[in-house]
């Protein structure tokens, strides 16, 4: 993992939860849209609130599928859940909102489930991928990192088979 | 009958979004790392390959139906029970969908963090 990938995972992260809270903010300021008055939706892309909101899903997206094309899908979603974590921060420390127990207790749940992901490998399906899509050739340097990989794999795999055996 | 209905449209949005991700995964694993193909080949190299892609275009439409069922579910149901249930529920079938279709070895590691996330959003959106 280098900086440049912690920094795609957070874009995912951040323009998520950005994104989400604009376009609701927005959504909230025109008012309901019913199907018998469709046009009503047009309105909507003209205010600012929804408009950034949706130029950051964009981003969302973008980022998203940057980090899908070097790390596992089993990866990168516990990080864009981490989203909901930081709408719950900024809700109790930027807007002073009321945030309840239960809540605290599903931003430390979430937590836990992305930091025992965190600890692990982040690409596991390369072998499969190797002899499956031998459509573009990869270079040395890419043959390289993906051994270095490999063997970080086996390192990191090691601990967790041992503790199976010994239950 | 109300929550039969709501029911069907959450397994609806689940079935679409999970159906969705691997798809959108799929097809970027066999793009390969934009990074490295930046570098090699330039912007519009990788922009061409993601757009060429027909997973891509696969994975959108259902992350599209997933969209729009969420949109009537909401209709029906309520927003506290849609939407955690769909978004946790999600993050559970992806796990065991990543794991059957791509191939990813979802240790035990992994799925401990599955179900955590998933109980920890279905208590933040509740």
């Amino acid at each position: 993992m280098t900086l440049r990938k912690y920094l795609v995972l957070a874009g995912v992260t951040v323009f998520a939860a950005a994104g989400d809270s604009m376009l609701s903010h927005g959504m909230k300021q025109t008012g309901n849209i019913s199907l018998h008055h469709l046009p009503g939706i047009v309105f909507a892309v003209l205010n600012p609130w929804v408009a950034v909101g949706i130029v950051l899903l964009l981003a969302f997206f973008a980022s998203y599928m940057n980090a899908l094309s070097w790390a596992d899908l089993t990866y990168v979603l516990p990080a864009t859940s981490l989203g909901y974590v930081l709408l719950a921060l900024v809700a109790r420390f930027a807007l002073h909102e009321q945030v309840s127990p239960l809540r605290w207790l599903g931003i430390a749940l979430i937590s836990g489930g992305v930091g025992f992901v965190a600890g692990g490998p982040a690409l596991t399906s390369h072998e499969h991928q190797r002899e499956g899509s031998a459509r573009i050739g990869p270079s040395p340097g890419e043959l390289l990192a993906k051994d270095l990989r490999k063997g970080a794999t086996a390192e990191d795999d090691a601990p967790v088979v041992s503790s199976g055996a010994q239950r | 009958m109300k929550g039969a209905y709501t029911w069907g449209g959450i397994l609806v949005i689940v079935f679409a979004s999970v159906v969705g991700d691997i798809l959108l995964a799929r097809a970027m694993k066999q793009v390969g790392d934009v990074h490295a193909l930046w570098q090699r080949s330039g912007l519009w190299r990788v922009v061409a390959s993601v757009f060429g892609n027909s997973n891509f275009f696969l994975g959108v439409t259902a992350m599209a139906v997933a969209f729009f069922s969420l949109l009537f579910a909401l209709s029906w149901g309520d927003v506290s029970l849609v939407a955690p249930a769909a978004a946790s529920l999600t993050f559970i079938g992806n796990a065991f969908a990543a794991k059957i279709f791509l191939h990813e070895k979802v240790d035990r590691r992994r799925w401990i963090a599955a179900l955590l996330v998933a109980a920890g959003v279905a208590l933040l959106a509740g």
